[in-house]
């Protein structure tokens, strides 16, 4: 156990120290997440009205940093293939070390990396009028949820980058499954306005309810509460989401890499 | 360094590929202090050989024993014990070797030091200029240090010295004869015919996955046993062959004339040693038969003919077409 953890915490330290090394990937991943920020807060800002005149902007940050954390299992997915196609993992697995080391350090590393871009994420934020208007227990709590959730997406990132077979498709994959996901969901619009077999799709959805909990967490609008479960304990279905996807894709993914050959 | 018994055993080792078998029962050993050289072409199986003793793939018979632990299932107690160096080296692209070597010794107990590592295979210059802006025979020589962190009793390497110039290619010959010297157990794959002349205690050949030639390279090369090499003006009819092989019984039993089939012209007189009677016996049949001698020498087979013989490959180095091996 004390040897898969320091295992873990070297591999976590040799993915973080790799990140300035090549510093487009990351400067490009907080343009872009400063991009979506303005993008949306000042193009639907004003087309989107909110019932109670609530505030866009406001309504709209958790979305955009829910969304980003769910683009989390691309990132990881493909940094996972990128190192297998470099002989990497093979090379790793040939030494002395836990075996979940790899697979663990992988997925801390990149939660650490997208807690990193979520501050650059809320100070944009901030910039263009989204506040928390409760307190600080509640806006870490609210940080701390999303972060759980990037755990999730990581884990699925690691098992796609496992098996795709390569860092394109690996791309490609995340892109068409995760589109879909963040744009059914509460994020942009208001899920009554989908057409209603769409509906439960998009109530239940782990980005609609971590979009919501985040939402009743910093007192932001969040106008359209369905009566269901999600909607009203959007934080529980979330944390269970978590759960779920963790409980499923964290064994496939280690399966895949026991038995990986070359 | 450990235990009496071989480091590295393969025993019947079978492998298959869908319906194409790869490995039809493979047998080699490998001693602590002894280094055997895998030679083959490409294709014969080596790289599987290579990876099922590495742990990569399993076998579909036969044993496998790393150190007499099955290196599919031995976890990192037989690791540590074991020194890799894979084909494409495993490099991170983005890390210097410094860095790589530190990281890798924090996964071994007491491995070797980082800075003592980069001296020993001529490192220490670029130690910190990321992998990809190295040389392929730096990234070579960064891979090898990365073998030996952990100060290994049993080191796998593929084809250590590819890519390299002539000077690291010695200093790397020489530091891998250094760790057989210490006592480790050494297996590596080549294409280069001289590194195992000068460097391996035996030599397997992989030829269609099987061992076609076990041993060492001098016995490999035709046990020492010098014989005669005949260069004529043209190819002698198989008349004019008839007539000289019965000439060469007759004042030397056992002696057997055999064409080159790989140079026009030239037959080898082999069964008998080459001494001046059955060079003057060559010299008068010759003058007979009005045939002229461009080259006539007394030489042992070397390792690189025999190779070729055993795998069936055109001999490279001659540049000439093999029209007559059949």
């Amino acid at each position: 156990m004390n040897r898969t953890f320091t295992d873990t915490a070297v591999i976590t330290w040799r993915n973080l120290k790799r990140i300035p090394r090549i510093p487009e990937l990351a400067i490009f991943a907080i343009l872009q997440s400063i991009m979506f920020v303005v993008l949306f807060a000042f193009v639907f800002g004003g087309a989107i009205p909110l019932p109670n005149g609530g505030n866009y902007r406001e309504y709209l940050m958790p979305g955009i940093f829910a969304q980003t954390i769910v683009f989390a299992a691309a990132t990881t997915a493909v940094g996972m293939r990128d190192d297998l196609n470099k002989g990497l993992l093979d090379r790793f697995r040939s030494l002395p070390m836990a075996r979940p080391a790899v697979l663990i350090g992988r997925i801390a590393a990149d939660v650490t990396y997208n807690a990193g871009i979520l501050v650059v994420l809320m100070a944009s934020g901030y910039v263009v009028g989204w506040r928390v208007n409760t307190g600080l227990p509640e806006l870490l709590a609210g940080v701390g949820l999303l972060l759980l959730f990037a755990l999730a997406m990581t884990a699925i990132g690691v098992w796609l980058g496992l098996v795709v077979p390569s860092v394109e498709v690996a791309q490609q994959v995340s892109f068409t499954v995760l589109f879909p996901i963040t744009f059914l969901s509460n994020v942009f619009v208001p899920p009554q306005s989908l057409p209603s077999w769409l509906q439960p799709v998009a109530e239940w959805n782990p980005v609609s309810t971590l979009t919501a909990a985040t939402r009743d967490l910093w007192g932001n609008p969040n106008p359209y509460v369905g009566s269901g479960l999600p909607g009203q304990q959007p934080a529980l279905v979330t944390v269970l989401w978590v759960i779920v996807i963790l409980a499923v894709f964290l064994p496939m993914g280690v399966r895949r890499y026991r038995n990986m050959s070359r | 360094m450990t235990g009496t018994g071989p480091a590295l055993v393969l025993d019947g080792v079978v492998k298959r590929y869908g319906d194409r078998t790869v490995l039809g029962g493979i047998s080699l050993t490998v001693g602590p202090g002894e280094l055997v050289a895998l030679l083959g072409p490409n294709g014969a199986g080596k790289t599987t050989a290579v990876e099922i003793l590495e742990g990569y793939r399993r076998a579909d018979g036969g044993t496998v024993r790393v150190l007499g632990i099955d290196p599919a299932t031995g976890g990192p107690a037989l690791k540590a014990r074991v020194g890799l160096m894979l084909q494409g080296g495993g490099l991170d692209p983005r890390s210097t070797p410094r860095d790589a070597l530190r990281l890798y010794a924090r996964f071994h107990d007491g491995g070797r030091d980082p800075e003592a590592l980069l001296e020993t295979v001529g490192l220490a210059g670029v130690a910190g200029t990321r992998a990809r802006r190295l040389s392929g025979g730096e990234r070579q020589r960064l891979a090898l240090a990365l073998s030996l962190v952990g100060e290994p009793e049993v080191l796998i390497l593929d084809e250590p010295t590819a890519g390299m110039d002539p000077e690291a290619r010695r200093a790397t010959r020489q530091l891998i004869a250094g760790l057989r010297d210490e006592g480790r157990a050494v297996l590596l794959t080549t294409h280069d015919l001289s590194d195992l002349e000068q460097l391996a205690d035996r030599v397997a050949i992989l030829h269609g996955g099987r061992i076609v030639a076990d041993g060492a390279p001098a016995e490999l090369a035709g046990g020492g046993t010098p014989r005669l090499q005949v260069r004529l003006a043209r190819p002698p009819s198989g008349e004019e062959l008839a007539d000289l092989g019965a000439v060469l019984q007759a004042i030397r039993a056992g002696a057997t004339v055999v064409v080159d089939a790989d140079r026009a012209g030239q037959v080898r007189i082999e069964g008998v040693p080459p001494d001046p009677r059955l060079v003057a016996a060559v010299a008068t049949w010759c003058a007979d038969a009005n045939l002229g001698i461009v080259e006539l020498r007394a030489t042992t087979a070397s390792l690189e003919e025999r190779y070729f013989e055993l795998t069936g490959d055109p001999d490279a180095s001659s540049g000439q077409p093999i029209g007559t091996a059949a």
